[in-house]
């Protein structure tokens, strides 16, 4: 019985952590489908969003008030990027493109440095998770921590409010069709410098949410958390079938379930109750999935990654795309 | 060749003999820390200009292949006696060896160990390459970073070869001015032939444009490999440089920040240019130099990255092809004759 | 209507358009004709903003849209259904619909309906993705796209290409129905024997520039048209 808990803990686990990559995706996958870009300073968005609901937070305002503070914050600074960093290199060469994101992402690492240094902060902050985000909900004898409900819930809500949004708003129409065929779109009437804003803007929101949950998750924050979140957000998307929508979230998903299942599996022959498998099957677990290769977990992900990238590059949804790889 | 040709790069390498000599000489530790700083990052950056500029497969993880080249360099010399306690759970076929011998005050046993280390790289990068030089634009770029990070996680959790997460010294401090400088000038010269001959110019034309490059019967993926496999050589080779200089380090070394700084100093300096990566390195490092200056002076830590990363915005933006685009400072046409 | 002055289009180096000028009146059918490469939809094009001319002016009913953005153009009546369809292939039939007319407001239904009416197929198709259509019928939906922002001009981009000869004969019958119904049309056509069939008058373009132009009926008993393009 105890195994069937452990089990629906995980899944609790595999889909909260796949709903906060979704998240992070969705706005990466949403600015790649229309202009081609790898934006990498998603990731540091994110971290911006939870500096600016830490602070918040500490000034004392309520959850209710500090999350769409958060959010309408990073939603401008996204906007602000587009517009000074993204949109004068449009048409450049994508390598161009994805440099300049990530000189982005430096300068608001180090601007976020520079403004803990100025206030005589660490670079590391414990971040004050409000009361909505920790502890358990006990379900009888499974217990689940209330963040990975939470996450999974507005993950759960948010990408459906996406999906409504992109198919039932004539600005969604538009984001769909410039991430198709950008000419065909403009010749449609539509204002591409409002669709790509728009996208900005939406991932910028998104990434604000994941940001606030993945601070509590980690209970600390610092001017370089949003490295790896982007990271496995690219990942996601990839699996998923870059550039489309439908595909990130999918794929964020996916490489929740992969991440839990490569963090649950090694050292499992320890775990498993007496009398479940035989003795010999035990002794094989203990020996080819040792709880040493835990900490190979990344790495695992990133071969799969390449090896996605190698021979399924349209992704798990993915139809033939407009480029090759 | 045309010895007059030869003229100029001569005179060049004399001036930088004296110059590191002076150094030498007047023991001024922080121009000799500065001159070796810019001998490392010339062979980082020259040979990401091989991979990244001159091919046009942007490659964002050399850096873990001199993370590669420090750690195995470190290891290989690592003295017998040392190695038993330190690393006492390396495998038996590794425990033996130490190259650490000098011999007529020459440190052979290091010279081994880089080419050792830098060798086993470039195996490495040849089987990474075979893999990801198939992708291209971005999705190298990132598949690379990708292996940036499977580098790292590798690093962190192989403890019976580097110790982890802990901190790795007592590396035997080989490395000098003279070291230094001795492969940067190889490295200029290697990559250098490279660009001129006619393989260069198979990678700049496929660089330019595959299709049409493939269409004149230019094969697009050995030049590609070729490239990055040499700039793994040369980057492995400056990790070992690096370990036996700084003595002491760990993996967080060998992480994006590095790989920023480098593919800044190649972009202002311009890809494809091998005079370019010289003026690149130069620049960013006194650029960083003064700005960290300045934040001394100013206690405003984190300007010198934020500047140097706005820089390097703009000249993405108003300046693409960097300081010298493919252009080059001829040094060999100094001393020669007008071309006909 | 729409007055084109010597424009002039490069693309990375190389001159597509060599100082084109022409001129469509109101309710004009005006016939592009001109071998492969020779700029016919580099000048479609650059009316709808997607290239830039260097040099030159290109007006339309008063305002000079030499650089004005493409969707200050579409706004101002200007359609463009562009060679090869290039619809979304993604999305369904009504999408696409709905998408022609992003730059208006109302009346929705009631334009749906006049596509419809020229169109009964795209009626029973509308859920479906436009990439699962017929070649004949991604045709009648890029029309039908253009048409749903009740253009003023319609730029019609090879409305023929790679159709079966039935479907071309349903195309020219619409292109005729959209004439007798007002609609200004600048038409790209390789099929010259139908292009001079509906046209009120005709430019032959051959690399870049304007090489002749007159009334249909002229070009039709021009030697040199008869040799290049009728094969007669």
């Amino acid at each position: 019985m105890s195994l069937l808990y452990y089990f629906i803990q995980q899944l609790v686990n595999a889909l909260s952590i796949g709903s906060l990559y979704a998240l992070m995706a969705v706005g990466l996958a949403m600015v790649f489908g229309i202009l081609r870009l790898i934006n990498f300073a998603h990731g540091d968005m994110m971290m911006v969003a939870a500096y600016l609901a830490a602070f918040a937070l500490f000034a004392g305002l309520p959850l209710g008030l500090a999350l769409p503070l958060m959010i309408v914050g990073t939603v401008l600074i996204g906007l602000l990027i587009e517009r000074v960093a993204y949109r004068p290199i449009r048409g450049a060469p994508d390598v161009a493109a994805l440099l300049s994101s990530f000189a982005v992402g430096q300068m608001l690492q180090n601007g976020t440095l520079l403004w803990m240094r100025r206030i005589g902060r660490p670079d590391q902050i414990a971040f004050p998770a409000p009361a909505l985000l920790s502890g358990v909900f006990a379900f009888g004898p499974i217990t689940v921590p209330r963040l990975n409900v939470v996450s999974l819930v507005s993950g759960v809500v948010l990408l459906v409010l996406l999906s409504l949004f992109v198919t039932r708003t004539t600005l969604g129409l538009s984001m769909r069709a410039a991430a198709e065929d950008l000419d065909a779109a403009r010749l449609m009437g539509i204002n591409i410098n409002r669709v790509v804003a728009s996208a900005f803007a939406i991932g910028s929101g998104l990434a604000a949410v994941a940001g606030l949950l993945f601070a509590v998750q980690a209970g600390q924050i610092n001017p370089y958390m949003g490295f790896s979140p982007v990271l496995k957000a690219f990942i996601a998307a990839v699996i998923g079938g870059f550039g489309s929508i439908a595909g990130a979230v999918v794929g964020g998903y996916a490489l929740g379930t992969l991440e839990v299942l490569l963090t649950a599996l090694p050292g499992i022959g320890d775990i498993l109750p007496a009398g479940m498998v035989s003795p010999a099957t035990q002794a094989a677990l203990r020996q080819w999935l040792p709880s040493s290769l835990a900490g190979y977990r990344d790495a695992f992900v990133f071969v799969a990654l390449i090896l996605m990238l190698l021979f399924r590059p349209n992704g798990i949804l993915g139809k033939r795309g407009r480029d090759e790889m | 060749m045309n010895t007059r040709r030869l003229l100029g790069p001569l005179a060049a390498i004399l001036l930088l003999a004296a110059l590191l000599a002076a150094l030498q000489a007047a023991g001024l530790a922080f121009w000799q820390g500065l001159f070796v700083n810019i001998g490392l990052f010339l062979i980082l950056v020259l040979s990401l200009n091989l991979a990244n500029g001159f091919t046009g497969v942007f490659s964002l993880g050399h850096i873990g292949f001199m993370a590669l080249g420090a750690y195995g360099s470190a290891i290989l010399t690592l003295p017998l006696r040392e190695k038993q306690s330190y690393l006492p759970n390396l495998p038996a076929w590794l425990a033996g060896v130490h190259l650490d011998m000098v011999v007529g005050g020459f440190p052979l046993g290091f010279l081994l160990a880089s080419l050792i280390a830098a060798g086993l790289v470039a195996l490495v990068a040849l089987l990474v390459g075979l893999v990801l030089m198939r992708l291209s634009g971005h999705f190298v770029a990132v598949a690379t970073l990708g292996f940036l990070v499977i580098v790292r996680v590798i690093l962190f959790n192989a403890d019976a070869f580097t110790r982890g997460s802990r901190t790795f010294s007592n590396v035997t401090p080989y490395t000098n001015l003279w070291w230094v400088w001795a492969w940067a000038i190889a490295t200029l010269y290697v990559v250098w032939r490279l660009k001129e001959s006619p393989f260069g110019r198979a990678m700049l034309a496929q660089r330019e444009d595959r299709l049409a490059a493939q269409a004149i019967g230019i094969a697009v993926m050995p030049p590609r490999l070729l490239a990055f496999v040499i700039s793994a050589f040369f980057t492995a080779v400056a990790g070992a440089l690096y370990a036996h200089f700084i003595t002491s380090f760990s993996p967080t070394v060998f992480y994006f920040d590095l790989t920023f700084r480098v593919v800044t100093m190649l972009v202002i300096g311009g890809m494809g240019s091998v005079s370019g990566s010289v003026l690149g390195v130069v620049f960013v490092l006194a650029l960083a130099e003064l700005l960290r200056r300045l934040e001394d002076a100013t206690q405003l830590f984190g300007i010198s990255q934020s500047v140097l990363a706005l820089i390097f915005l703009l000249v993405i933006i108003f300046r693409r092809e960097g300081l010298l685009g493919q252009r080059e400072i001829a040094l060999d046409r100094l001393f020669a004759r007008r071309a006909r | 209507m729409l007055e084109i002055d010597n424009i002039h289009v490069a693309y990375g180096g190389i001159r597509a358009l060599n100082g084109v000028s022409l001129r469509v009146g109101p309710g004009e059918l005006v016939a592009l004709i001109g071998s492969n490469g020779a700029g016919k939809s580099t000048t479609l094009r650059a009316i709808s903003g997607l290239l830039r001319s260097r040099q030159g002016r290109i007006v339309y009913d008063g305002h000079d849209i030499t650089r004005a953005a493409t969707d200050r153009i579409v706004a101002l009546g200007i359609s463009h259904c562009p060679e090869g369809r290039r619809i979304f292939g993604g999305l369904s039939v009504r999408e696409n619909l709905v998408l022609g007319a992003v730059r208006r407001k109302g009346a929705l239904e009631e334009d749906l309906g006049r596509v419809y009416t020229l169109f009964p197929r795209l009626r029973e198709r509308l859920a479906q993705a436009g990439g699962t259509l017929s070649g004949g019928e991604q045709q009648m939906l890029a029309i039908g796209r253009a048409l749903m922002s009740r253009p003023a001009l319609l730029l019609l981009d090879e409305p023929s290409l790679g159709l079966a000869p039935l479907m071309v004969e349903h195309i020219f019958n619409v292109v005729r129905e959209l004439k007798r119904q007002g609609t200004t049309m600048l038409l790209v056509e390789q099929n010259v024997h139908h292009a001079l069939d509906v046209a009120d008058r005709v430019y032959v373009m051959e690399t870049g520039r304007i090489t002749l132009e007159g009334p249909a009926a002229e070009l039709r008993r021009n030697p040199q048209v008869e040799r290049s393009y009728l094969g007669r």
